[in-house]
C-alpha cells in the first residue's frame, strides 16, 4: 500500500509561502476573512516500505531536520498552529500522467537508499494547504480553483477540520489517491480509407481527429493513396490503400500551419485602393530576400552562417565563435496552464540552439509577454484565466525553466492590451556559443548519414502535448484538450544538456535536433531529410507509462528530448557515456537514404510513406488581401494645464511603468559575464534599454541584446507597427553601444488568423495587415542592413469562448543580436553626475496616433509614428562612434510615452534633476506642449554628456539631427521649460514613485 | 619551485555557476583549474584528493526540487564511487581531513550545510545543525547586497577583506539554525565569515533588501573551526571583472579595480600556496 509523508516547518520558522498565498487570497479573490494558511508538503510514496525505509526516507530526502518536522501516515495538520486547529484544509495534487518533477527527484532519492522502484511504482508529491478563518465550503472552492490548483493538470480536494480524521483513515481516503496512470490499452493501428470518402466526410475526418487540414489538403491525401505505384510500394510493406493513424497523424503535424508554415507561404493577391499585385510567398519575397541582400551587399563581410534552415540563425561574433539565436512562442498552452505552459516555453526554446548546427552552449533567455491588464475587474468569459493570474503563472514557469537551467534572462518586456485577454502572448527566446569549429567540421553544419542510428535522448515519452502543433494552429474553445498542456523538466534537460555538449566535442554524433511540435515525427523526419530517410522502432521507445498507441508515440511533444544521428561506430561510446552520466538515451532506429518515412512497431511496418510527399507535398495555398486605410476620430481634447500629472499618469501606465518585481526574480548574472543588467542607475532600479553580456569571460568583446514590440500602431497601419519596432529594437541596441554593422534580427509575428472565412469575415484586411507589415520588414532591415537570420509565426492568436471571438492586435517581436567591440565602452541610460549637459537627438513630430499618451486619454488617432530611415541612419552611425570614443554619460531611447517619460527616466535613475528648455528641442509643426512631451516620434534619444565632451560629441553627430537642452542638476527635480515658465516641476521621487508603484506586488 | 596549486570545479545534476567559478580560480592564479562532473568522481576517473581547492558552485542540484540541495545532498551521503565502495561523502571528509580547502556558493553553501559539512563543530562535518531556507519574502531574489567581515573572523578566504558588494541570487538563503546555543556558538568561536549590512551605515541588518532574505544575524556566510571551509549565499566568482558591478558606469568600481569577488579566491591560492 501507499505510504503519506507529510513535511511542515518546525513552529517559529515563517511560512513564506503560506504568506504569500494568504496576501493573494486577500487580494486577489478578496476572500477577506482569510486569516492564516500554512502549508503542508505531501510525499505519497507508492511502494511497501518497511518502516525503517519509511523514516530514512522522511528524514533524508523529504525533510530538513533544522526547520521541519514529519509525520508517517498520520495529518500534520492538527498540529501546525499553535493553540488552535485549521478550519479548512485544501490538498492539491497532480492528475494522473502530468509531469511531477518533485516527485520524480524524491523516486531518485529513494532508490539510492532501497534500489530501484518496480516499475509502475513511484512517489507523488501534492501540497496541503491549511487555512483558518470563518469561511464557506464555497469559498474554499474559490480560492482552490481560482488560486491553488489548476484542473487541467491538478486534482484537489477541500476538507472541513471536522472531517479530516475521518476521512483521512477511510476505505478510499482521498488523501491515499495514487494518481498513477492506470487501465489497459489494446494496442492498435488504425487504418482509415479515404478512397470513397465524400468532401463533406473529408471535412468532417480533418475535423474529429483534430488533423486541422482543409478540404483541398484532405483531397491531396486521398489522391496520393490512389497512385497504383503508390500502392505497390505499400503492398510490399503489408499496408493498402487506407492510411494508418499514424501516417495521418503525421502528415497532419508536417502539414500543419505551425510546421509548414501555410500562410506566409501563400500565393496573395494583395489589393489597395491604388491597385493590385500578386505575392508569390510572403516569406520569400520579404523576409528571405531581404537578408539575402544584406548578405550580398556585405560580400566578404558576411558575418551571417546559416539563416532560415536551422532550429535556430546562426552568425559569426568573432574569430572564435559564433552565437545562434531564437525566439519562439508558446501561448496556447500559457492560456491553458500559464506555469506549465511558460516552462514549457523557455526549456522549448533552449532546445533550438542547442539543437542547432551541431550544437550551441546556452549563454543568454530573453522574454516578452503580452497579458490582459492585471486589474481586470469585468466579468471573463468561461474558461479564460484572470489575467493576473496568467501573469503570475508564466512569470513563475519562466522562472523556473531559466534559473534552474542556468542561463541568464537577460531583456524582455511585458505589455497590457486588453485584446490579449484571450490569449497571452509568451515570446521565449534563447542564445547560444558555439565554437567556430567542432574537431574539423563547422559548428553551425550538420548531416545525418545513412546507416546512422537514430537515438532518442532525455525524457521518456507520455501522452503530454499530443496534438500541440495541430493545437496552437486552432483557435481555443472550451473543450481544448489538456493534455495539450505539458509542464517542463529543466533539470532533466541540464543534465542531457551537460552530456551532449560532452558528446559533441567528443565527435559523437552527426546530426541532432529537438524534439518539440510533432514529436519524433517531426525531429527524425525532418534530419531524415539530410539523410534522405528512416527505419524507426517505436516499440523501442522509452514511456513513462504503459498503454501508449503506436501514433501517439509517434506525436508525443513530451519534453526535455533530443533526436541525434550517431555514426554505428561511435554509438557505444556515445551509450556508456549517456549511462554514465545518468541520461537516458535510446536506439530507435536507422537513418536510411531509401527516400522513405518508415515506422514499424513490433517488427510490422505502420507507416510507410515517401519523405517528399510528407514534406512538399502540401500545397500553395492562394489568399486575397485588401487593403483599406482605417480611419479613426481625430481626440478632441484640451491641451491639459498640470503637465506634470500628465506625465506621472503616463509613467503610471503598464506599459511603461517599472516591471522589476518580475526582472528581480529572474536570475539575469549566471555565468558571471554581465556587463549591462536589466536595472541599472544609482539605486539598480532604473530601465536599461537593452542588455551587454560577454559570455566569452577571457575576451573584452561583448553581446548586445535588445527587441522592438509596439502592437498599438497596429490598430492604425502595421506597415509603420513593423518600422516602428525594429526601429525600437535597433536603437535600443545603439543606446548601449552596438555595432550597428554587425546586428542581426529575429522576427517573431503573432496574428490574429487572416484566412477568410466565416468565422473570420475581416480575413481579407487581417491578412492585407500581414503584407503591410512585411513590406515594412524588408524595407526597414535592408536600410539598416540588419538582416534576420530566423523567425517564427504563429497565426491564429483568436480566443473564441462561447459567442464571443477575441483577436490580438497583429504583434511582431523584432529581437536583436549584435556585437559590442569593447564592453568597456558599454552605456547605461541613469544620469550620471550634475552639470551634465543633455541633448535630445532626432525631429520630434506631432506623431501621436495610438501613443500611449492617446490611448490613456481614450482616443487612437491617425498620425502613427513614422520611421525617417535615413536621418536615423545617419544617427545612430554617428552615435555609435560617440559611444565608442567614450563622449556619452547615458543614453536611453525614447519610446513609450514618449520625450517626457525618457527624461524622467534618465533622471530619477541616476537619482538627479535636470532642467530642460522644451524650445530647444528640434521640432517639426508640433503646435501643443503635451503632443511634444508625448509624441512617440521614432529614432530620438535623451543623451547626457559632460561638459568637457560637449564639443567633441556635438562635432560627431552634426547634421544628425542634435539640440543641447538642458543640463542635469544637483536638485532632484525634473524641470520642464517653455517660453521662460516652468511648464513640469516635478520632484524626481514623486516621478519615481507613480513609476514603481503600479506592479510593485 | 612554487607549490602547484590544484583547483576542482564540480559540476552536474543541475549545478550552473562552474564556468565562472573555474575563471575566477584561473584569475586568482590557481595552477591547474578542473571543471569535473560529478559522474567522473562517481565512476572513480577523478578522485577530489587529487586536488587542494574543492569548489562546490551554485546552481540547482537536481532542480532543488526537495528543497535547496536536498536531494543533492542525499546523493553525496548514498551515492558510492565505483570500484571503491567509498560513498561520495568520504572522499570529501577525507578531502577535509588532509587539509584542503572548499569553498561553497549559493547552492554549494546549502549542500555544505546540509551535508553537514558546515559548521563542522568538533570535527564532526556530517551533523546538519543549520539550514538554509526560503527568503522571507518567500521569492527568488537576484541584486547587489554589501557584506562586511566580522574583523575576528577565523575564515580564510575573507582575509583582509573588509566591506564587498556582491550579488545574491537565490529562493532559498535564510540562514537558520537549530536553536540558540548552536548560533550563540557560532558566533562566539567567530564563524561568521559574512554579513548583510546596510549600505549606508555598515551596520548589520534585519531589513530587506539590504538583508535579502531575513537570515538570523543577518548571516550571509560562515566557515568551520579551521576556517578552511566556507560557504555563503552571495556569488563572489560573480565579480570577477569591473564591469560586472552594477553600478560601474557610474564609476563605482573603477577600471583599475578588479572585480572583489576574486579577493576570496586569491586568498584561497595564497594559503595554499604557503601551506602545501
Amino acid at each position: 500500500m501507499a505510504h503519506r509523508i507529510e513535511v511542515a516547518l518546525k513552529p517559529g520558522f515563517l511560512d513564506a509561502h503560506g504568506e504569500k498565498v494568504l496576501k493573494q487570497a486577500r487580494e486577489d479573490l478578496h476572500l477577506n476573512n482569510i486569516q492564516a494558511v500554512r502549508t503542508i508538503k505531501v510525499f505519497l510514496v507508492d511502494s511497501d516500505l518497511d518502516d525503517k525505509s519509511l523514516i530514512a526516507m522522511a528524514t533524508g530526502p523529504c525533510s530538513d531536520p533544522v526547520i521541519q518536522h514529519y509525520s508517517i501516515d498520520a495529518p500534520m495538520a492538527p498540529q501546525l498552529f499553535d493553540s488552535s486547529a485549521p478550519d479548512w484544509i485544501i490538498e492539491v495534487g497532480y492528475r494522473p500522467g502530468v509531469t511531477d518533477n518533485e516527485g520524480k527527484v524524491a523516486r531518485e532519492a529513494l532508490e539510492l537508499m532501497i534500489g530501484e522502484l518496480p516499475s509502475g511504482r513511484g512517489v507523488y508529491t501534492a501540497v496541503q494547504y491549511c487555512i483558518q478563518g470563518p469561511l464557506s465550503r464555497e469559498e474554499m472552492e474559490e480560492l482552490a480553483t481560482g488560486l491553488l490548483c489548476n484542473d487541467l493538470i491538478q486534482r484537489h480536494i477541500v476538507v472541513s477540520f471536522q472531517d479530516l480524521n475521518s476521512l483521512y483513515h477511510q476505505e478510499g481516503s482521498p488523501f491515499y489517491f495514487v494518481p498513477r496512470v492506470t487501465g489497459t490499452t489494446e494496442i492498435v493501428v488504425e487504418q482509415i480509407d479515404l478512397s470513397e470518402m465524400t468532401d463533406q466526410e473529408l471535412i468532417e475526418l480533418s475535423k474529429n481527429r483534430v488533423l486541422v487540414l482543409n478540404l483541398q489538403e484532405m483531397k491531396i491525401l486521398q489522391k496520393h493513396l490512389q497512385d497504383p505505384s503508390v500502392l505497390e510500394e505499400r503492398k510490399k510493406m503489408g499496408l493498402g490503400r487506407a492510411y494508418t493513424d499514424l501516417e495521418l497523424e503525421a502528415l497532419a503535424q508536417t502539414w500543419s500551419e505551425h510546421c509548414k508554415h501555410k500562410i506566409f507561404n501563400a500565393k496573395i493577391t494583395y489589393r489597395t485602393p491604388d491597385g493590385e499585385e500578386q505575392i508569390d510567398s510572403l516569406f520569400d519575397t520579404y523576409i528571405r530576400r531581404g537578408t539575402q541582400e544584406i548578405r550580398r551587399k556585405r560580400g566578404e563581410q558576411d558575418w551571417c552562417l546559416s539563416v532560415f534552415k536551422d532550429n535556430a540563425g546562426v552568425i559569426s561574433l568573432n574569430e572564435k565563435w559564433n552565437v545562434a539565436f531564437k525566439v519562439e512562442t508558446h501561448n496556447s498552452p500559457s492560456a491553458l496552464d500559464p506555469y506549465g505552459g511558460a516552462l514549457t516555453g523557455i526549456v522549448g526554446v533552449n532546445r533550438d540552439p542547442f539543437g542547432t548546427g551541431l550544437g550551441a552552449r546556452l549563454v543568454f533567455n530573453t522574454d516578452v509577454f503580452c497579458f490582459g491588464p492585471p486589474d481586470w475587474d469585468q466579468p471573463l468569459p468561461k474558461g479564460l484565466l484572470h489575467p493576473k493570474r496568467i501573469f503570475e503563472g508564466v512569470r513563475e514557469g519562466v522562472e523556473h525553466g531559466g534559473n534552474q537551467s542556468g542561463i541568464p534572462t537577460v531583456n524582455g518586456s511585458i505589455l497590457f492590451d486588453e485584446r490579449y485577454l484571450g490569449k497571452p502572448l509568451v515570446f521565449c527566446g534563447t542564445g547560444g556559443l558555439m565554437p567556430k569549429k567542432i574537431g574539423d567540421r563547422p559548428s553551425h553544419e550538420k548531416k545525418a548519414q545513412p546507416g546512422d542510428a537514430i537515438v532518442m535522448c532525455g525524457g521518456r515519452i507520455g501522452k503530454d502535448g499530443i496534438h500541440g502543433a495541430t493545437f496552437s494552429s486552432e483557435e481555443l474553445h472550451e473543450g481544448s484538450p489538456a493534455t495539450a498542456v505539458q509542464i517542463g523538466d529543466p533539470i532533466t534537460q541540464k543534465k542531457m544538456f551537460d552530456f551532449l555538449l560532452r558528446a559533441r566535442d567528443l565527435g559523437l554524433y552527426n546530426s541532432i535536433t529537438d524534439n518539440g511540435a510533432g514529436g519524433l515525427s517531426s525531429s527524425v523526419g525532418e534530419m531524415a531529410e539530410e539523410s534522405g530517410g528512416f527505419e524507426l522502432h517505436l516499440d523501442r521507445a522509452p514511456l513513462k507509462y504503459p498503454g501508449l498507441q503506436p501514433w501517439e508515440i509517434l506525436v508525443s511533444e513530451a519534453q526535455e528530448r533530443m533526436t541525434l544521428a550517431v555514426p554505428q561506430e561511435k554509438l557505444d561510446q556515445f551509450l556508456a557515456l549517456s549511462k554514465k552520466m545518468d541520461v537516458e538515451s535510446t536506439v530507435l532506429g536507422t537513418f536510411t537514404d531509401s527516400g522513405k518515412f518508415h515506422c514499424l512497431y513490433n517488427g510490422r511496418t505502420v507507416a510507410y510513406l515517401d519523405l517528399d510527399f510528407v514534406h512538399n507535398g502540401v500545397p500553395q495555398m492562394e489568399l486575397t488581401a485588401i487593403w483599406e486605410e482605417p480611419v479613426h476620430p481625430e481626440p478632441d481634447m484640451p491641451e491639459p494645464e498640470d503637465l506634470g500629472r500628465e506625465l506621472k499618469k503616463l509613467l503610471s501606465r503598464f506599459n511603461i511603468c517599472s516591471k522589476e518585481y518580475v526582472v528581480r526574480q529572474y536570475d539575469h548574472e549566471v555565468q558571471g559575464g554581465s556587463v549591462i543588467k536589466p536595472l541599472t542607475g544609482l539605486m539598480d532600479d532604473g530601465p536599461s534599454d537593452a542588455a551587454v553580456i560577454r559570455p566569452d569571460l577571457e575576451r573584452l568583446d561583448g553581446l548586445v541584446v535588445s527587441h522592438g514590440i509596439i502592437p498599438r500602431y497596429s490598430d492604425i497601419d502595421t506597415y509603420h507597427m513593423t518600422m516602428c519596432a525594429v526601429d525600437e529594437a535597433v536603437r535600443n541596441a545603439i543606446c548601449v553601444g552596438a555595432s550597428l554593422d554587425h546586428m542581426a534580427g529575429l522576427d517573431n509575428f503573432c496574428w490574429c488568423d487572416p484566412v477568410q472565412s466565416e468565422k473570420t469575415p475581416d480575413g481579407h484586411y487581417k491578412l492585407a495587415q500581414l503584407v503591410r507589415a512585411n513590406k515594412a520588414l524588408y524595407e526597414i532591415c535592408t536600410a539598416y542592413g540588419v538582416p534576420c537570420i530566423s523567425g517564427k509565426d504563429s497565426m491564429k492568436n483568436d480566443a473564441k469562448i462561447g459567442s464571443v471571438k477575441i483577436s490580438i492586435p497583429p504583434t511582431l517581436l523584432f529581437s536583436v543580436i549584435a556585437r559590442i567591440r569593447n564592453v568597456e565602452q558599454a552605456v547605461t541610460m541613469d544620469a550620471k553626475e550634475p552639470g551634465h549637459a543633455v541633448y535630445i537627438l532626432g525631429i520630434t513630430r506631432p506623431e501621436m496616433g495610438a501613443s500611449e499618451y492617446f490611448v490613456m486619454n481614450g482616443f487612437i488617432g491617425n498620425t502613427v509614428p513614422m520611421v525617417d530611415i535615413e536621418s536615423a541612419l545617419a544617427r545612430y552611425h554617428a552615435l555609435e562612434q560617440a559611444i565608442s570614443k567614450g563622449l556619452v554619460a547615458s543614453c536611453h531611447d525614447c519610446s513609450d510615452g514618449g520625450m517626457a517619460v525618457a527624461l524622467a527616466e534618465t533622471a530619477f535613475s541616476g537619482g538627479l534633476g535636470m532642467e530642460i528648455d522644451l524650445d530647444s528641442v528640434l521640432q517639426d509643426q508640433v503646435e501643443r506642449l503635451d503632443h511634444l512631451l508625448f509624441s512617440e516620434s521614432q529614432s530620438r534619444f535623451i543623451v547626457t554628456v559632460p561638459e568637457s565632451d560637449c564639443t567633441a560629441f556635438e562635432d560627431i553627430m552634426a547634421d544628425t539631427g542634435i539640440a543641447r537642452i538642458g543640463t542635469v542638476t544637483h536638485e532632484p527635480t525634473l524641470r520642464l521649460s517653455s517660453r521662460g515658465a516652468f511648464v513640469v516641476d516635478e520632484a524626481i521621487t514623486d516621478l519615481k514613485a507613480a513609476w514603481k508603484q503600479p506592479l510593485d506586488w | 619551485m612554487k607549490s602547484q596549486v590544484k583547483a576542482i570545479v564540480t559540476t552536474g545534476y543541475g549545478t550552473n555557476c562552474e564556468r565562472e567559478m573555474a575563471h575566477a580560480c584561473r584569475v586568482a592564479g590557481a595552477d591547474q583549474v578542473d571543471i569535473v562532473h560529478l559522474s567522473d568522481i562517481l565512476d572513480g576517473s577523478v578522485r577530489i584528493t587529487d586536488y587542494h581547492f574543492l569548489n562546490l558552485p551554485g546552481g540547482f542540484l537536481d532542480g532543488d526540487n526537495l528543497g535547496a540541495a536536498q536531494a543533492g545532498s542525499h546523493r553525496f551521503r548514498y551515492a558510492r564511487i565505483a570500484g571503491s565502495g567509498q560513498r561520495l561523502m568520504d572522499q570529501l571528509l577525507e578531502f577535509v581531513e588532509k587539509g584542503g580547502l572548499v569553498l561553497g556558493i549559493c547552492n554549494g553553501f546549502q549542500l555544505m550545510v546540509k551535508t553537514g559539512l558546515l559548521p563542522g563543530f568538533d570535527d564532526n562535518y556530517q551533523e546538519r545543525l543549520v539550514s538554509l531556507t526560503w527568503n522571507d519574502t518567500g521569492r527568488f531574489v537576484d541584486r547587489w547586497v554589501t557584506c562586511r567581515v566580522p574583523e575576528e573572523s577565523r575564515c580564510i578566504f575573507t582575509r583582509g577583506m573588509d566591506s564587498v558588494e556582491l550579488p545574491v541570487r537565490h529562493g532559498e538563503g535564510k540562514f537558520v539554525v537549530q536553536d540558540q546555543a548552536i548560533l550563540d556558538r557560532i558566533e562566539q568561536e567567530n564563524l561568521v565569515a559574512l554579513r548583510y549590512v546596510d549600505p549606508d551605515t555598515g551596520e548589520p541588518s534585519a531589513e530587506y533588501p539590504a538583508n535579502p532574505n531575513g537570515s538570523v544575524n543577518a548571516i550571509a556566510g560562515i566557515c568551520d573551526p579551521t576556517g578552511r571551509l566556507m560557504g555563503l549565499m552571495p556569488h563572489p566568482e560573480a565579480f570577477h571583472h569591473f564591469t560586472n558591478h552594477p553600478r560601474w558606469t557610474r564609476g563605482d568600481c573603477s577600471r583599475n579595480e578588479e572585480g572583489a569577488g576574486l579577493k576570496m579566491f586569491r586568498n584561497a591560492v595564497e594559503y595554499l600556496r604557503e601551506h602545501l
